[in-house]
């Protein structure tokens, strides 16, 4: 039976991977991730998972090496953020197209520059292309289940897959907060040990890692985004099971409110709890408010998107990155992109919020939904809060 | 030369482009590459192995008679034997027709 | 929902303050939040942290702007940081000093409750070291009532261990020992 404490969410999470027995964590510190890069080499110092922790000197060794370990069949588990996340992006395509199911938290940071070490999304964003499977996390119980749930849904035969689990850094990784752990036999019941589609091994013959001439490279991407497309049904199981043992529910788009909305915010990562206060408020003002919380990102949830928008007239979306020079918001973008053949779909506008450790408070988020109600902003997209 | 059966349906590409069967590498004749061959003057020989140790390709081998031979499937002339060769016992020729 | 700002110096132990709070109300059943104000930080440098309690879950994550209560560990800070700014008029300052309301009163504007509490005497009797964020935890409690004195009682063994019992017997005595000064204009 899980046990409610009090814990340090980068604590927990690093936690969360113990309890699914990691083999090998590679990994390099930077701020704010950096009580999960100290933990993890706790946990595997003190001898409480039987597991080795490689010091590498780099983020871009810590993916790198991490690769080796699971090509060898090892559950293998890193951890990053912004910067360090961009210096291992050369590694993070290569990773899903070797269909290895590495396990990667990521206390989101904003991108420099100018150098910032609080938390967006800018680090997360420019990945979505890499066929990573992302998980947001909107407190720590989420962090920690996402964990565990990260390796069931990878290592699924049918998905063969990394995952990535994000966390709002200093947000949610230095909040201490009520969270629910599960005990080591619930999640040895839920995650079998790991069983490789194929190992690097003296006695197997396989090579892994190979090059591809122009006549096989495209079949090959459309495998992967297959698989990737695929994944979606076995997040749904794997997220089905979680909900009937431990009794938590996850959604890819988790509602507040939206039953006879007529306005959205749209939110992802730890500030979507503040906007559920936002929604409360205004409804208690009158106003048809709801909210969306997206929890699957990639692969991109398309169908609970068009189902969950039915009836609502205006989507504001939040995002907390910027795609410059180009349409604004990635989750904006995707949304509208997404949307654009459904015949009845709602008006969406687009907010810039909480870049770099901006705070975005309750009466932000009411100001955001009072504004969008007209269903146009100034510009396509709103740098929300910005001066000048 | 083993033709290569593609472009494989996508479906049909490994997953993670893993390839199952050692040493396909050797299907793959490189011979055909070449432009100049390396003949060796066995009288000048004196069976010291430096071709077999330079080739790149690991395609220069000692026979029954312990003189060397490079395997033709595979050579593609770059003539690193011949250049370090100390008899100067191999010549590299153009590839008839 | 109760909130809380501490202010202190890096190495003094605010961040331990409101982690062992949030711990102690967990464990009663509440909800509780614990965090640092984010950013790098050394030792000696003015830093805050905060607290949110509340007895049922807490969904706001954004900063707190209008604490219930301001708790300052280090008296050098009265004057060098606004201790007071957004403090709730309804609110309570309490500080560590044996200081009188008058002295306070220079570097201070607050008409609401001012109280205080030696806690650098208490800790340098108690533990031996000038470290006061145990020892105003207690005075914190009575003030407040926040969670139960014996509720530290499980967080403060998880992370003093040996010396716990002298982290428990200085929270004790603020307990007993705080005072408010000033019961504030109306």
């Amino acid at each position: 039976m899980g046990k409610r404490v009090g814990m340090e969410v980068a604590i927990a999470s690093a936690e969360a991977a113990a309890l699914c027995r990691f083999d090998v964590a590679a990994v390099y510190p930077i701020t704010p991730q950096s009580h999960v890069a100290e933990h993890l080499s706790d946990i595997v110092a003190d001898g409480r998972v039987d597991a080795s922790f490689i010091t590498v000197e780099s983020e871009h060794s810590a993916l790198s090496a991490a690769m080796g370990s699971e090509a060898t069949g090892a559950r293998t588990v890193t951890a990053t953020s912004s910067q360090g996340l961009l210096y291992m992006s050369e590694v993070l395509p290569i990773t899903s197209a070797m269909r290895l199911p590495i396990v990667m938290l990521i206390a989101n940071r904003a991108v420099s520059g100018p150098i910032n070490i609080w938390n967006d999304h800018s680090d997360i964003m420019p990945m979505r292309d890499t066929g990573w499977i992302s998980f947001f996390a909107d407190n720590g119980q989420e962090v920690v289940d996402m964990t565990i749930q990260a390796f069931k849904v990878g290592e699924d035969r049918r998905v063969m897959l990394p995952v990535n689990v994000n966390m709002d850094g200093f947000q949610l990784t230095h909040m201490v907060e009520p969270i629910i752990m599960p005990d080591q036999e619930e999640v040895d019941h839920f995650l079998p040990a790991y069983v490789p589609y194929a190992a690097l091994h003296p006695d197997n013959i396989v090579s892994m890692g190979t090059l591809g001439m122009p006549e096989i490279y495209a079949e090959a991407q459309k495998a992967k985004d297959v698989a990737l497309v695929n994944s979606i049904k076995v997040v749904r199981e794997v997220w089905k099971e979680w909900e009937a043992q431990f009794g938590r529910k996850y959604e890819p788009i988790q509602t507040y409110r939206t039953e006879d909305a007529e306005i959205a915010l749209v939110t992802m990562g730890s500030m979507g709890e503040t906007a559920e206060i936002a929604v409360d408020e205004l409804r208690k003002q009158g106003v048809k408010a709801g909210l969306l919380k997206i929890k699957l990102w990639r692969p991109f949830p398309f169908d609970d998107l068009k189902k969950v928008v039915k009836g609502i007239k205006v989507l504001a979306v939040t995002d907390r990155a910027c795609s410059f020079g180009g349409p604004g918001g990635p989750v904006f973008s995707e949304i509208r992109s997404a949307l654009y053949d459904t015949p009845k779909r709602p008006k969406i506008v687009n907010y810039l919020i909480g870049l770099g450790g901006r705070d975005v408070q309750v009466e932000n988020f009411m100001d955001m939904v009072r504004r969008a109600a007209k269903g146009k902003l100034s510009e396509p997209y709103e740098f929300y809060g910005v001066r000048g | 030369m083993t033709e290569k059966k593609w472009p494989e349906t996508w479906q049909e590409v490994n997953p993670g482009c893993m390839v199952f069967r050692p040493g396909s590498a050797k299907e793959y004749h490189t011979g055909s590459w070449r432009a100049k061959r390396p003949i060796w003057d066995n009288a000048k020989c004196i069976k010291c192995g430096v071709c077999y140790i330079y080739c790149p390709e690991g395609c220069v081998t000692e026979n029954a008679d312990g003189f060397f031979e490079a395997n033709l499937d595979y050579c593609k002339g770059c003539g690193i034997c011949a250049h370090e060769c100390w008899p100067v016992a191999i010549k590299m020729v153009n590839e008839e027709e | 929902m109760l909130e809380i700002r501490w202010h202190g110096r890096g190495g003094q132990g605010a961040v331990t303050s409101v982690e062992l709070l949030a711990l102690s109300a967990i464990e009663e059943e509440k909800y509780a939040q614990g965090f640092p104000s984010f950013g790098p930080e050394r030792r000696g440098a003015p830093v805050t942290a905060f607290n949110r309690v509340d007895d049922k879950q807490i969904k706001i994550r954004s900063g707190i702007y209008h604490p219930d209560v301001v708790v300052v560990l280090d008296e050098s800070l009265v004057g060098l940081v606004d201790v007071a700014e957004g403090l709730k008029p309804t609110g309570i300052l309490l500080v560590n000093t044996t200081k009188t309301l008058a002295e306070l009163k220079k570097n201070i504007r607050f008409e609401g409750r001012i109280a205080t509490c030696d806690g650098t005497g208490i800790a340098w009797k108690e533990l031996g070291v000038p470290i006061t964020n145990t020892t105003m935890l207690g005075a914190l409690v009575k003030l407040t009532g926040a969670v139960k004195l014996e509720s530290l009682d499980s967080p403060l063994k998880e992370r003093f261990g040996r010396i716990a019992p002298k982290n428990q017997a200085a929270a004790k005595r603020a307990y007993e020992e705080v005072r408010i000064i000033s019961q504030g204009s109306k």
